[in-house]
């Protein structure tokens, strides 16, 4: 068999020695562990970032400003960051846009307190400066790519986030650019004064409903504030309702691939009584009670399942709950988990609270 | 049908005859009401609590390693061997003791998590969760089904049969006290079921060969390495990593010792866990642990296994909790008419080693505590 295999380096095969060395000295940790202690932000490093200033944009929304760690790789406008912040002291994932210029050595997300937003309400509320969070690399597909000079935003409330890191960064001064934006009222607007003057500079041409007052856009009407709707490619954020009668009716026009949406909030998964659990690795779906344990379910269904002294001391059953909801059977606490979050859950007292993935 | 009392071991009076089934499962009732109320405070204190452990752990080693670099010096070979003792013991207890047990996994923090933790000692993280969270944990003082019971070596307690094996014990629990995480290692892989031949050969073999290749690291790096990279000081730093090794090993097997061996500590019979409630599976811990106590600083370098009685009823509270919780499970030991078996580190060290040398000989040899049948049957009524 012939190899291809790039010949090894000097210093490769030097750097690869020092690395094995550090092992050797640090086991059973890793050299990480250590510098971890030294320097939380190197490039190496897990990815983490360290809050250096907070501004208020609304009664409840702020501006978290970040300064990531060496490892960052930056942003394109309109993508968004996923953030890992202790909130309680149980680490928490949320996606947030990316409202800041690329190439700027920090970000910025800009969070609105949402009702019963563990994360979105810790942020605005009681998070403070040099407060270390875990940071993913930007991701999404919200962007502008290459896109023509006629440009149309249609946002509503925090959907006003991406947008704004597009608009901060458009560099083409004779771009075409109509935003049409709602919020509750003039105060609610979430960069409101930055908008205004961006208007008043012509370089946006600014449509603001204030919904309390002027009622929600039809978009079935969307044509008396923007007459040339079709000749434009259209970019929009907002809540589910608006994102579904933005695309049918662009579905209906024939121009479905001029729109671009961005559905910024997870689904809301709300906690019931049994469910359909789903292992995903031996690719086994079962129908729950809600009484039943997750542990007892899978080994029913022929699921390889981990487990210990089956009443919740040893944690030799724990799994990771990729997203769903379940139950503690022992207090009734639900724990959620959104796709990404890998949420750790004893199988052996927790039941299906609803439709559930397990990483078994 | 099955008995729904605990069942003590023949030799013992039952101390919990007076509580009727109503009573154990009000108790287990009550004993829940204290876990959900340190679960709804964990928080932000308790995360900052454990995070500042390990941080202040690691630099603590890093520096005494730094400084055993130099230890051709008296001083530096003091110095450094007692915080590398240190930063050994509070790794293996308050550390991962701790983590491996899942009390923080609470925090979805992977990098503090039982799933992902290892620890500086010669047994694997998965083999110690098992031999230790799920068998030891579930069935503690269970004859015949705990193995912390002697660990396999020794007869602490009455009614274990006498074997002749057991009149060098003694020695056994110094030797094992000198090499204790070799002894843990070996107790977790279950070398006495596999020379009974109750074991699969090749999944003991698998086992083996993983904590061979572990103590060979860890060799590797306490004997080896750092002793070369001190250059001249290279046969100081050997003897200072073995120094700190021997002084981890005996402090860990003195406090180990303190939680299931002084007088005062139940076993219970086989049978008495068929069908054990809630209540019951409580109760059975309340009376088969015992505390040490102390100062803080003695519970922070015991991994807080100085509130073993707490440890054992809630394994899966974060461990700087303990101290917090303890009056309210003492109030509840005197509520209820049962003993909160407790001492200070000598006295309960002593406690221990007279077991030892006293089981050393069988139970009719000299006095003894042994009931009489007829005295058994009352109690037992």
């Amino acid at each position: 068999m012939t190899t291809t295999a790039p010949r090894p380096t000097a210093v490769g095969a030097l750097r690869a020695r020092v690395i094995k060395f550090a092992e050797q000295v640090t086991t059973p940790l890793v050299p990480a562990d250590y510098l971890d202690v030294i320097d939380p932000l190197r490039s190496s490093a897990d990815l983490r970032g360290r809050i250096v200033a907070i501004h208020p944009e609304t009664r409840d929304a702020v501006t978290v400003v970040i300064k990531p760690g060496r490892g960052w790789r930056g942003h394109t406008p309109g993508q968004y960051v996923r953030v890992g912040v202790d909130v309680d002291g149980v680490r928490q994932w949320r996606a947030y846009s990316l409202t800041s210029r690329a190439g700027d050595d920090t970000i910025a997300i800009t969070v609105k307190a949402i009702p019963d937003g563990t994360v979105s309400n810790h942020l605005v509320r009681r998070a403070t400066v040099g407060t270390i969070v875990q940071l993913d690399q930007a991701a999404g597909e919200f962007t502008l790519g290459d896109a023509s000079a006629k440009i149309l935003f249609v946002t509503a409330g925090s959907g006003i986030t991406p947008v704004m890191g597009m608009l901060r960064n458009m560099t083409d001064r004779h771009a075409d650019v109509v935003v049409v934006h709602s919020a509750p009222t003039a105060d609610d607007v979430i960069f409101g004064g930055e908008l205004r003057m961006m208007a008043r500079q012509g370089r946006i041409r600014l449509v603001e409903k204030h919904t309390d007052t002027d009622g929600m856009i039809d978009m079935e009407r969307l044509d008396d504030l923007v007459d040339d709707l079709a000749e434009r490619h259209t970019w929009a954020c907002g809540p589910a309702g608006m994102l579904d009668a933005l695309e049918a009716r662009w579905g209906v026009d024939g121009i479905a691939d001029r729109l671009h949406t961005e559905r910024f909030r997870p689904t809301v998964i709300t906690a019931g009584d049994g469910g359909t659990v789903t292992f995903a690795k031996s690719a086994t779906v079962v129908d729950a009670e809600g009484s039943q344990t997750l542990l007892d379910a899978g080994e029913a269904a022929g699921v390889l399942m981990p487990s210990g002294c089956r009443m919740g001391i040893c944690f030799g059953c724990v799994a990771p709950l990729r997203q769903g909801a379940v139950r503690d059977l022992r207090t009734g606490d639900v724990t959620t988990a959104s796709p990404g979050d890998n949420v750790q859950i004893q199988t052996c007292v927790s039941a299906a609270a609803g439709p559930c993935d397990i990483d078994l | 049908m099955t008995t729904s009392t605990l069942e003590p071991a023949p030799t013992k009076a039952n101390p919990a005859a007076h509580l009727t089934d109503e009573d154990v499962e009000n108790l287990g009732r009550e004993l829940d009401a204290i876990r959900e109320q340190i679960i709804a405070s964990r928080g932000a204190r308790d995360a900052a609590y454990i995070r500042k452990v390990i941080n202040g752990q690691r630099k603590l080693e890093l520096s005494s390693r730094a400084i055993l670099l130099f230890s051709l010096f008296p001083p530096a070979w003091i110095v450094g061997t007692a915080g590398l003792s240190i930063s050994k013991i509070v790794e293996n207890m308050e550390i991962g003791h701790n983590v491996m047990h899942g009390q923080w996994d609470w925090m979805r923090d992977s990098k503090i998590h039982s799933t992902t933790w290892e620890w500086d000692n010669a047994s694997p993280a998965d083999m110690w969760k098992h031999s230790h969270n799920e068998v030891h944990h579930t069935y503690t003082n269970v004859l015949g089904k705990d193995h912390d019971l002697g660990y396999g070596i020794m007869r602490v307690d009455e009614d274990q049969k006498w074997m002749p094996f057991y009149l060098a014990q003694p020695l056994w629990n110094f030797i094992n006290a000198c090499f204790f995480q070799y002894g843990i290692a070996a107790y977790d892989l279950e070398i006495g079921k596999y020379l009974k031949g109750r074991t699969d050969k090749d999944e003991f073999r698998g086992n083996a060969k993983r904590v061979l290749a572990k103590i060979r690291k860890h060799a590797t790096r306490d004997y080896l390495l750092h002793p070369l990279m001190s250059g001249p000081s290279a046969l100081p730093t050997l003897t200072a990593n073995l120094t700190a090794n021997l002084v981890r090993n005996l402090w860990t097997h003195s406090v180990i010792m303190c939680g299931h061996f002084p007088e005062g500590v139940q076993t219970f019979e086989k049978t008495s866990i068929d069908g054990e409630t809630r209540g019951q599976w409580y109760l059975r811990q309340m009376l088969g642990s015992a505390n040490i106590s102390g100062s803080p600083l003695l519970h922070f370098m015991t991994g807080n296994l100085s509130f073993q009685i707490e440890h054992h009823l809630f394994p899966d509270l974060p461990s700087n909790r303990y101290q917090e919780i303890a009056p309210k499970v003492q109030e509840l030991f005197e509520r209820y008419g049962l003993t909160y078996t407790s001492g200070s580190l000598p006295r309960q060290v002593a406690s221990a080693w007279k077991k030892v040398f006293r089981l050393s000989l069988p139970n009719n040899f000299g006095r003894s505590r042994r009931v009489t049948k007829t005295e058994y049957a009352a109690i037992a009524a």
